[in-house]
């Protein structure tokens, strides 16, 4: 590595030290800082990111995160969700804030408390899915994350309630390294929100989170990412599916300057359904890329995938989804889909759906369809009376609908299509 | 009524409608013929104020020039056009499109928005006239319509709407006999002495149920000849040689 580079990146992880007293000995963290030292920010020579330039991340100055002052942040919450609450402001977790009833079967808990409170399990899980090793933001948030979300479900419970996690910043900006670790016992059921939102100023998140969803356990979860037009996010979602099980995400990107996120999906057992829903709705320069990795390692699955992009002025998506089916993985079910709509000639979509299949008796298929709004379809509405703007509307709610039709929470849905809804207006 | 004055219309530097004059009157009824390809079409999407044509002339609508209204102005106005090929929009439901679009012209009068109950009402009402399956009112707009099931929906959504100057497009085309006996009365029924009606069919068959005032035929661009419903009998016998060619030997 050149010196310039090894400058910018000592720099680049100066943000983080301050902030990462916590003791933290475990293996992963010895591996991270140890493949650190070789690992670079990575760049489009890389096929991993091609698309995608990390310059707005690396060589933005971060300031140090403040304390914060914030009491309200009831817009901030879905309406008549009822959910648990775990809320950060800049990466620090505010016990004011969260409404953390503890309930049996389920321990929801900050993960630095769970470091110290739940020895066994955590070294048991923690960082045995990250891509700490080959993955240099994944590598710094192993090193550098400061909180994040324990949570551990108890095999046979059914969570009464969805568990919000709400990741605020409220500075000039903030970088901060949120991690998580969700262990879903078997046969255990449990719906996850995870919304990342901007109070004021811009931000850094980088956020990883591991999740074992164990035999015949249920996971939906949902991630919303609302940040403020400045603001930049990488996301790992590292998840391992044993026998039987059934995990679901919702990825809908909303806002954001840059926004790249990076499922990685193993699953470990026959039986197992994986349904992978995104949509963005991008505007003015953001970039959004969505990575997923599904690889079938056993037979008997099925994996589902939709995503969806609409794309309006010089907004740029990207969508990347592998799918893996291993010669023992013998009838799987795997679908892939990558649509975009773009709204204006100056937005564009790459879009990579692969299949790598070596098994012989599989049903896969994979698309991406990339064009315009229907003119043929706006003209038919408008001559109804239609007002122009309300036609686009519809078309784009007729467009986006087949990932919002897959929200089960109806506040949420509802939440959801009056933010899009208020976009296009 | 409706009063169109040298209408020019051209696509991509072709000229499609070539000087065409037409009046139609409150109350009537006029069918308008032409072979293939003569610009029946092209003069309905014009009426209904598509933008993809450069228009020259005149078009006026109880008076008032309607030649650079959008669209839904133009739908707000009065106009409604039944379209020959009726575009399938999947993903919008047919019932919420036309909640939008008959508040949308309300709000465009000045008024508020229909009641809920008033608009199910309404929906309930038009929806027997045309005989239309309750299902496909629920279903996104003609996605996976059969033919005739999307020209019935054309009259229901007309009903919903109902306009002042209706323009149908080969609205018999693909349709059965019995489908055929109610499209046309349900046309009877919301003529009035107020609105009218332009048929553009290649048949005399839709013409024994909406039994026209007027007969015109449109030749290139041109409305070549006019008359009254004897018209319709005579080219349904002849064809339309007998008119093009002295034309064509000018
Ligand atoms: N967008 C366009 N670009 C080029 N030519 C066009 C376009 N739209 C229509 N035309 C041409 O204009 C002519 C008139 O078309 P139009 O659809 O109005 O005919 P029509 O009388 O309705 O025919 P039909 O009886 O077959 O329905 C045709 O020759 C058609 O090819
Ligand atoms: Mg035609």
């Amino acid at each position: 590595m050149s010196v310039v580079l090894e400058d910018k990146k000592q720099a680049f992880l100066a943000n983080f030290v301050a902030k990462s007293a916590d003791k933290d000995s475990s293996i992963a963290k010895q591996e991270a800082l140890k493949a650190l030292e070789n690992l670079e920010f990575p760049t489009t020579r890389d096929e991993y990111w091609k698309y995608t330039r990390v310059g707005k991340i690396t060589n933005a100055n971060y300031s140090q995160s403040p304390s914060f002052n914030v009491s309200d942040i009831s817009r901030y919450l879905v309406e008549g969700l009822g959910a648990y609450l775990v809320v950060f402001v800049n990466g620090f977790f505010s016990e004011e804030l969260s409404e953390i009833s503890q309930a049996k079967g389920i321990t929801i808990c900050p993960i630095a408390k769970a470091r110290k409170e739940h020895v066994d399990e955590f070294d048991q899980h923690f960082g045995r899915l990250s891509k700490h090793e080959s993955q240099f933001f994944s590598a710094v948030n192993t090193v550098y994350n400061t909180n994040g979300v324990y949570l551990n479900i108890e095999k046979n419970s059914v969570v009464d309630k969805p568990i919000h996690m709400i990741n605020l910043t409220d500075a000039a900006n903030a970088a901060y390294n949120p991690r998580n670790l969700f262990i879903v016992e078997e046969n255990a059921e449990v719906t996850i929100i995870n919304s990342y939102e901007t109070i004021s100023g811009s931000s850094f998140t980088n956020s990883t989170t591991e999740i074992y969803v164990n035999e015949g356990a249920t996971v939906d979860s949902y991630i919303l990412q609302n940040q403020s037009e400045t603001s930049k996010q990488v996301n790992e979602i590292d998840v391992v599916q044993k026998a039987n099980s059934i995990y679901t995400a919702n990825t809908v990107t909303l806002n954001g300057e840059l926004v790249r996120n990076n499922y990685n999906i193993e699953v470990k057992g026959q039986g197992c359904k994986t349904n992978l829903y995104g949509l963005c709705l991008t505007s003015g320069n953001q970039h959004i890329d969505n990575h997923t990795i599904i690889d079938h390692i056993e037979p008997n699955c099925e994996s589902n995938e939709v995503y969806i992009g609409v794309l309006d002025d010089s907004s740029t998506a990207v969508f990347n989804g592998k799918v893996f089916v291993r010669s023992e993985a013998q009838k799987t079910n795997a679908y892939q889909q990558n649509k975009n709509m773009l709204l204006t000639d100056d937005a564009s979509a790459y879009s990579k759906p692969e299949l790598e299949i070596y098994a012989d008796d599989v049903k896969c298929s994979h698309g991406s369809t990339t064009g315009q709004v229907d003119e043929e379809a706006i003209f038919y509405l408008r001559t109804r009376g239609v007002s122009e703007l309300n036609a686009r509307k519809m078309m784009i709610r007729a467009f986006a609908n087949e990932i919002l039709e897959n929200i089960k929470i109806d506040a949420l849905r509802a939440v959801l299509e009056s933010k899009i809804d208020e976009r296009f207006s | 009524m409706l009063s169109i004055k040298n209408l020019h219309a051209s696509v991509d530097g072709t000229e499609i409608l070539k000087g065409l004059n037409l009046e139609v009157n409150a109350g009537e009824v006029h069918a308008i013929m032409g072979p293939n390809g003569s610009g029946k079409s092209t003069l309905a999407s014009v009426l209904a104020g598509k933008e993809d044509y450069e228009v020259l002339g005149e078009i006026t609508l109880n008076g008032k020039d309607i030649s650079d209204l959008a669209p839904e102005e133009r739908a707000a106005e009065g106009v409604f056009l039944a379209f020959q090929y009726p575009v399938e929009i999947p993903g919008v439901s047919n019932v919420n499109f036309l909640k939008t679009a008959v508040n949308d012209i309300r709000a465009f009068k000045g008024l508020p928005p229909m009641l809920a109950k008033d608009f199910l009402k309404l929906l309930k009402e038009k929806r027997a006239l045309v005989e239309l399956d309750k299902k496909l009112t629920n279903r996104s707009v003609n996605e996976g319509f059969s033919g005739g099931e999307k020209k019935r929906n054309e009259i229901f959504q007309m009903a919903m709407l109902k306009p002042k100057l209706a323009i149908l497009d080969e609205t018999d085309s693909g349709l059965d006999i019995d489908a055929l006996r109610i499209v046309a009365n349900g046309v009877n029924k919301l003529k009035s002495a107020d609105n009218a009606t332009i048929v553009i069919t290649h048949y005399q068959r839709l013409l024994d149920y909406i039994i026209p005032d007027f007969v015109h035929v449109l030749y290139d661009g041109k409305i070549i000849k006019s008359g009254t419903k004897e018209l319709a009998l005579e080219l349904e016998e002849k064809g339309y040689d007998w008119l093009i060619k002295p034309e064509m030997a000018q």
